[in-house]
């Protein structure tokens, strides 16, 4: 009799710790793009299984905005703690200090100009492979991509020049100055995101389950109230129970209502949704239908 | 109940929940995409700011409703055009499956996108407008898929509502693409009859075509068994060295992921090209240790006497090994824009292994239309043929029809390190 065939999350893990294994052998100096987000989390923890009992062998890059999440900060620390991992911290701040780019917070996030603190970070380290935890679920333009996707010398992705990816074979070679955007969690989804999360019993940002939240509504998005958001004339602040989604720059990602307050009942709420994950939360994604497209082009993660 | 009710449903059979790659095929303005769109639509794996999207996106092109087609379309150029140029994936889910769905160009000078679609399909999903019939193009792409290793065609005879659900149109169609399959190795063949465009036979019944008792796409793609890399004529176990660590007394341990046959603790393997003989002495996946493992897991093996063993490496049950070779003939899937010559030399990467290669003979050149192999002396681009290499290290290799993984190697140029080939050990599967 044919033997039952592998859940697909195991496949999917497999799969993804197949390509953080094939890139780690082949390019010279990869580092993993840490945001302390869900997926980043997830990859983290994928990394630290495709490794033990050995170190993790690379550093954890994480391009700081500045407009953080408290929690998130907290949590990225404990996980470097725990896992005694390098961590390398790009400031998009910094990025501003040193004329790089200027500063268009208030008038617009700092989300578009992370593209130039990224790109800064890997000619600076030399980095010629950066983990990344975005998936094709996400977008339409991610839906396009490869699971290692090549950036020229500028940063950018030329969507219409990608590489053959045949099989599963994965090829790290990289010209000078190009770089590789590796995505092992490509065909994951948003749940299988969470199940994994519920099946590895992982920690998280406390963000990501119900807590009480001051938020104001802009244009549907709950942002919350922080030193960068102040409710102005005609907004009022709420106090909500509310959880993230997604978690990015705390000026633009919104918080969505919510009593969930496990993996659990996380994974119940997804189920009802009718909302994307970055339609519901992301207010970076909301321009136009080739706005991703468009920040991948410039370098975006 | 939608698409994510259903998804947590399937958490209850966790282990019953196998992944399906599929290929969706066909000529331009046959339907892929539309069928794609309706697809998620019905199984209700679109939200509502997606059909938003979907709609808006349709309204700015001046097309009243939904046009689903859009649900794929994900780059500037693409919309701009019409066409799809790179592929997409979409995902769903059902009670028993997770899809992958590749939706791939129909554009010949895109076959280096359909061919990245095709590699890793367990399933080819063939669209053929029922008033147009199975084109060129359908030809082609069916047989590249089936050259890929793609072992079921699910044909979707499209656009029935335009000849009044015609049951005679569509047993040609079927008769026609099974006479092709036939044609191409044997390839198993499923066909429905649908409206992408009205949602017949997809995911619901089509009131239409009383005289149809399959099942709809949906449910044809729950039914396909999924059989990833390993083809009937393998009964051992692959596993490539991905990373190699010295353990205690000549003990060695190496990471990779499994393909073909289970692997068990105690179980004999040769470690290739070498040849040496030893035994499996202890088993991890990522949960843990275990005494038997199965594809497609990563794993960690430990070998009794393991001195030497490296990235690049494959072990391999000792029953039915591969013959370590430097010499191989194969089949070529050519993509760059300069011709495939004798003498060039390339970089080549087999499973883990990363060697140089050199082409000793172009030897013949496949026509997709009559399936024919002809006389050639060089490739153009979006060639197929079959060409003699001489690699600097000797590879383990399969052939392609019974491993798709062992039996592949891609080929590199060294001075842009873009992947100009996909290369299957032996001649074409499809002749």
């Amino acid at each position: 009799m044919r033997p039952v065939d592998p859940d697909y999350l195991d496949v999917l893990e497999s799969h993804a710790v197949f390509v953080m294994r094939e890139v780690v052998a082949e390019c010279r100096r990869p580092a993993l793009l840490f945001s302390g987000g869900k997926d980043s989390a997830v990859l983290l923890r994928l990394a630290e299984k495709a490794f033990r009992p050995g170190p993790i062998p690379f550093p954890l890059l994480h391009v700081d905005t500045g407009h953080n999440f408290p929690e998130t900060l907290e949590f990225r620390n404990r996980r470097v703690g725990e896992l005694a991992a390098d961590l390398v911290v790009a400031s998009v701040q910094d990025s501003i200090d040193r004329g790089l780019v200027a500063d268009p917070w208030p008038a617009e996030s700092r989300n578009r100009i992370q593209s130039v603190t990224l790109r800064d970070a890997i000619s600076t380290y030399g980095f010629d492979a950066c983990f990344g935890g975005a998936r094709r679920d996400e977008d339409k333009a991610r839906a396009k991509e490869r699971v290692i996707s090549l950036r020229k010398s500028d940063g950018g992705w030329e969507p219409d020049q990608q590489r053959p990816e045949l099989w599963q074979v994965y090829y790290g070679g990289v010209r000078a100055g190009e770089h590789l955007r590796v995505f092992p969690l490509s065909d994951w989804t948003e749940m299988d995101v969470w199940r994994y999360i519920q099946r590895e019993s992982m920690d998280l940002p406390s963000i990501y389950y119900s807590h009480r939240r001051s938020v104001v509504d802009r244009g549907g998005i709950l942002l919350a109230v922080s030193e960068w958001v102040v409710p102005g004339p005609g907004e009022a602040a709420e106090e909500l129970s509310v959880r993230y989604r997604t978690v990015g720059d705390a000026t633009l990602t919104g918080a969505v209502r919510s009593p969930a307050r496990t993996a659990d009942e996380v994974i119940a709420e997804i189920a009802d949704s009718r909302v994307s994950e970055r339609g519901a939360t992301r207010g970076d994604d909301r321009f136009s239908e080739s706005s991703m497209e468009d920040r991948k082009r410039e370098g975006y993660f | 109940m939608s698409a994510q009710e259903r998804e947590a449903d399937s958490i209850d059979h966790s282990g019953e929940v196998a992944l399906l790659r599929l290929a969706a095929v066909g000529a331009v303005d046959d339907g892929k995409s539309t069928l794609i769109g309706r697809l998620l639509h019905d199984a209700d794996q679109l939200t509502e700011d997606q059909l938003q999207a979907l709609e808006s996106a349709s309204r700015a092109r001046g097309q009243s409703g939904i046009n689903l087609s859009f649900a794929t379309d994900g780059l500037r150029a693409e919309r701009a055009q019409g066409i799809t140029i790179d592929v997409a994936y979409r995902y769903a889910v059902t009670p028993h499956r997770k899809l992958v769905i590749a939706d791939c160009p129909g554009h010949v000078e895109y076959t280096r996108n359909m061919a990245t679609g095709a590699s890793t399909a367990d399933l080819a999903l063939v669209v053929v407008d029922a008033t147009r019939g199975l084109r060129e193009q359908t030809r082609r792409h069916t047989a590249l898929a089936a050259l890929f290793g793609v072992r079921h065609l699910l044909l979707a005879v499209n656009k029935m509502d335009l000849i009044d659900w015609d049951e005679r149109r569509y047993r040609e169609l079927t008769q026609e693409m099974q006479l092709l399959a036939r044609s191409l190795g044997g390839t198993a063949v499923e066909s429905v009859p649908i409206s992408a465009r009205h949602g017949d036979n997809v995911v619901e019944r089509s009131v239409h075509a009383g005289w149809y008792r399959g099942p709809t796409v949906l449910e044809a793609l729950e039914q396909v068994p999924t059989s990833t890399f390993a083809g009937p004529g393998m009964t051992g176990m692959r596993l490539p060295v991905q990373l190699a660590e010295r353990g205690p007394e000549g003990t060695i341990r190496v990471a990779g992921m499994l393909m073909g046959a289970e692997v068990q603790v105690s179980d004999e393997v040769v470690i290739l090209p070498e040849g040496r003989r030893t035994r499996v002495t202890a088993l991890e996946t990522l949960a843990g240790a275990v005494s038997s493992a199965r594809a497609p897991l990563s794993i960690w093996l430990t070998l009794a006497d393991g001195v030497g063993v490296q990235r690049g490496d494959l072990i391999a049950s000792a029953v039915d090994p591969p013959v370590p070779s430097r010499d191989q003939v194969a089949t070529v899937c050519w993509f760059a824009h300069y011709r495939l010559c004798r003498g060039q030399e390339f970089v080549v990467k087999h499973t883990t292994r990363v060697t140089t290669g050199r082409v000793l003979a172009v030897e013949s050149k496949l026509d997709l239309d009559t399936l024919r192999l002809g006389p050639a002396s060089y490739l153009e681009t979006n060639d197929i043929g079959v060409v003699r290499w001489w690699l600097a290290d000797a590879i383990g290799a399969d052939q392609y029809q019974d491993s798709r993984a062992s039996g592949s190697f891609i080929v590199i140029d060294p001075k842009t390190e873009v992947t100009v080939a996909a290369v299957m050990v032996g001649a074409p599967a499809v002749t």
